[in-house]
């Protein structure tokens, strides 16, 4: 993974100090609130319920064990002992004081880690398939673009303070793991008939408030231009986007009003005075950062004998459900589930991330991912150590069979914590886990998304989950809106409502009834989506409000 | 050196303001509100000035004299001799849509100091209206932001093509000095720096 050198280094160290003089400016009352706002944001620091939330980055979801460790001693001194891994691959500490927060930057500095632009009006973390440079289905590896990318965007001077929040996601393989559709700007690199490296960019997708698929700007752009080019698109969001309704303020709000088509007109007519620019990449740069992204030193490992196994259906189930196929004969990529029916999804203790760095150190060359599904991945790990890996994993709860399934659940902090919700989402996402336990019964479901948001935010990617669910505010109570049909990948798709919101104690019935309604009327082999895009929603509505239709 | 009452930051020293900024008339306006709220920012495009505006301004009739851009405009032909001794400036606001007006003008760099009016500090169109005064419209000579010009951007604003930054009132300009060197080597090329990191250092 990518090591920093001095020049990176002393940026972050900078950080640091920039960022502890504006806090105690902020202190001396200095500056006001309102001053200090987009400062702290840009510091992944947001005032929340309880006390400040302190988002860090982690830049396309790449972790070393020792990164990993200092992220548990921070949640160990600072935090009350857990932290919460994000649907955008970064880690939300929910407990720290205001007073600590240069110190916890201070000690992320000293591993290569930081919180710029997680949040403000910037641009973000830089998102990616959590299987990249493992998986068979890989073209490009897309994490030196999105290290490239991360290092062009870092204190971006033109664009530090946007309309709106601004989210880039790359991906370089068949399957789209990294939702570029749902992205400010999406990145889907390839090879062209000539072997070349070119780039499909989406532009004006994005969930929250207004969920929309993004449009297609460049069918294939070549690489070299890849920041330039992103250059221009911030440039006519940064000048035309809305600034006056925030709720109207991101991308595809002003691509949607200009049309694609005008939008790239105004992009391309910028385009022209910066192409070839002195940000164009060259051979020698991008090379120089895919080295630090070559393969690890694979051994030659023995396929895993399923026969050896096939008795043992704990272990199966978790093989087939928590193991990802790998480019290399007898590798395997393996996902650790923190969707236990004990815990919030996402969220891992202090010695959970101990164990973590210890498999990831034992099993696969010290190195780790997040995925947006806000999982924990061991990308390279040898078949015939899987089962060994598996019983240690489940003694530090890490191996739900669940990955894909029902109770993989992807859920926001919702009401609990963050004080943009209208409604709590742990508690759902732990009422429909508790209440779908038996193992075989969700096997036998089999692929399922259920996403959970607190607010319209969507930071729990409702709009493409299978099953999505928003919390809504009535009168000040707390009701659930049902979405089906949303999807993600290269055919993602925009969920539809249902019908009227539920309250919480009506959540996990209602998902049965769906559940129930899919079982009953599946083909063989059908998925749950595949069956909800084949016979529509009105069947499950009748199945869920019955008479009240 | 000492230089006492001064907001105006020039590269890297504080130095005395020899330009007179002529401000438009207050004309009364409906204040639009959203959810009970004044809107903070106006549209890109939104007509500003107004042609009324822009009638009642009174041009002065000599010393350094920073312009509302349209005010120029109107008054350029009459201006020629001012303009030629490098008495003219002009200025204009973040939500002003420039490239139409900009046109009008004869050759941009015969203005020795252009201006930049920001509302709120947050509203970054700032930056990418000197990147284009910078690389689209080639403008060589002075550029300044004034208005509600803080410390903690002005980093970013020298990197957007500005070299002079009238500090809000009340503000110390002397303080936001250190904030031109908040970071010593940024990574992407901009506009004070051309070349990304890895083109100027061997790393």
């Amino acid at each position: 993974m990518y090591k920093y050198d001095q020049i990176d280094q002393k940026l972050v160290d900078e950080r640091v100090n920039q960022y502890s003089g504006q806090l105690k400016r902020y202190l001396n009352n200095e500056l006001s609130d309102e001053e200090f706002r987009p400062l702290r944001l840009q510091n992944g620091l947001y005032i929340q319920r309880h006390a400040p939330m302190l988002r860090v980055a982690i830049p396309y979801g790449m972790l070393s064990s020792k990164q990993l460790r200092k992220l548990a001693d921070i949640a160990d001194k600072f935090d009350r002992g857990y932290g919460h891994f994000s649907t955008r691959q970064n880690i939300q500490f929910n407990w720290p004081k205001l007073e600590n927060t240069p110190k916890i930057l201070k000690a992320l500095a000293e591993v290569e880690m930081h919180a710029i632009q997680t949040s403000g009006n910037c641009i973000r973390n830089i998102t990616t398939d959590q299987f990249a440079g493992a998986t068979p289905d890989e073209v490009v590896d897309p994490r030196y673009i999105a290290e490239i990318i991360r290092q062009w965007s870092t204190f971006h001077p033109e664009f530090a303070l946007l309309p709106r929040k601004f989210k880039i996601s790359v991906t370089g393989s068949e399957k789209d793991r990294a939702l570029v559709q749902a992205h400010d700007i999406g990145l889907e690199f390839s090879k062209n008939p000539m072997g070349k490296m070119v780039i499909k960019v989406w532009v004006g997708g994005g969930l929250g408030r207004t969920p929309v698929i993004g449009s297609v700007i460049r069918e294939e752009l070549e690489w070299e231009h890849i920041l330039t080019y992103c250059e221009a698109i911030l440039r006519v969001y940064n000048l035309y986007g809305r600034r006056d309704n925030m709720y109207k303020a991101r991308i595809k709000i002003l691509v949607k009003s200009l049309g694609i088509d005008k939008f790239k007109e105004l992009v391309e007519k910028e385009w022209a005075f910066i192409m070839d620019g002195p940000n164009t990449i060259n051979e020698e740069e991008l090379n120089r950062v895919a080295s630090f992204f070559t393969a690890p030193d694979y051994k030659k490992s023995e396929p895993i004998n399923l026969d050896a196994f096939k008795d043992d259906k704990n272990f199966t189930q978790w093989l087939s459900r928590n193991t990802h196929s790998h480019k290399i004969k007898g590798y395997r990529s393996v996902t650790l589930s923190l969707k236990s029916n004990h815990s919030a999804p996402g969220d891992a203790t202090v010695d959970q991330m101990h164990a973590v760095a210890k498999l990831a150190d034992k099993y696969s060359f010290s190195e780790l991912r997040v995925s947006h599904e806000q999982n924990l991945i061991l990308a390279d790990v040898e078949e015939s150590l899987l089962y060994e890996l598996w019983q240690e994993a489940k003694l530090h709860n890490l191996a739900t069979p669940n990955i894909g399934l029902l109770t993989d659940i992807i859920c926001c902090p919702g009401g609990d914590f963050c004080s943009l919700a209208n409604a709590k989402s742990i508690p759902i996402a732990e009422s429909i886990q508790a209440l779908f336990d038996d193992m075989d019964y969700l096997h036998d479901i089999g692929d399922i998304s259920l996403n959970i948001s607190g607010c319209m935010n969507a930071c729990g990617h409702h709009h493409v989950g299978h099953i999505g669910v928003l919390g809504v505010d009535k009168d000040g109570s707390e009701w659930y809106q049902i979405t089906l049909g949303g999807d993600q990948g290269n055919n993602a798709s925009i969920g539809k409502v249902i019908g009227p919101s539920f309250s919480s104690e009506e959540m996990p019935i209602v998902v049965k009834k769906i559940i129930g309604v899919y079982v009953n009327q599946r083909h063989e082999d059908e998925l749950f989506i595949d069956c909800v895009k084949r016979i529509g929603i009105e069947p499950f509505k009748s199945g869920v409000y019955g008479e009240r239709v | 050196m000492t230089i006492l009452n001064s907001q105006l930051i020039h590269e890297q020293t504080i130095i005395k303001d020899e330009w007179q900024t002529i401000e438009l008339p207050k004309i009364t306006q409906e204040v639009k509100k959203q959810a009970g709220k004044v809107v903070l920012f106006k549209l890109t495009g939104e007509e500003y000035p107004t042609e009324e505006q822009v009638n009642q301004t009174i041009v002065p009739e000599s010393g350094k004299t920073l312009l509302p851009l349209k005010v120029l405009i109107k008054h350029q032909e009459f201006l020629k001799e001012r303009i030629k001794n490098k008495d003219i400036g002009f200025w204009f606001a973040t939500h002003e849509e420039i490239e139409s007006q900009i046109l009008l003008l004869h050759d941009i760099n015969l203005y020795p100091l252009i201006a930049v009016y920001i509302e709120k500090f947050s509203d970054g169109r700032i930056f990418s209206l000197a990147n284009q005064l910078r690389t689209k419209y080639r403008f060589k000579n002075n550029l300044r932001a004034f208005g509600d010009v803080l410390r903690d951007q002005l980093f970013f604003l020298k990197r957007s093509g500005f070299n002079s930054y009238l500090i809000r009132k009340d503000r110390n300009a002397k303080d936001a000095l250190k904030g031109l060197s908040d970071f010593s080597d940024p990574y992407q090329g901009a506009l004070d720096i051309k070349n990304p990191v890895w083109k100027r250092i061997k790393r």
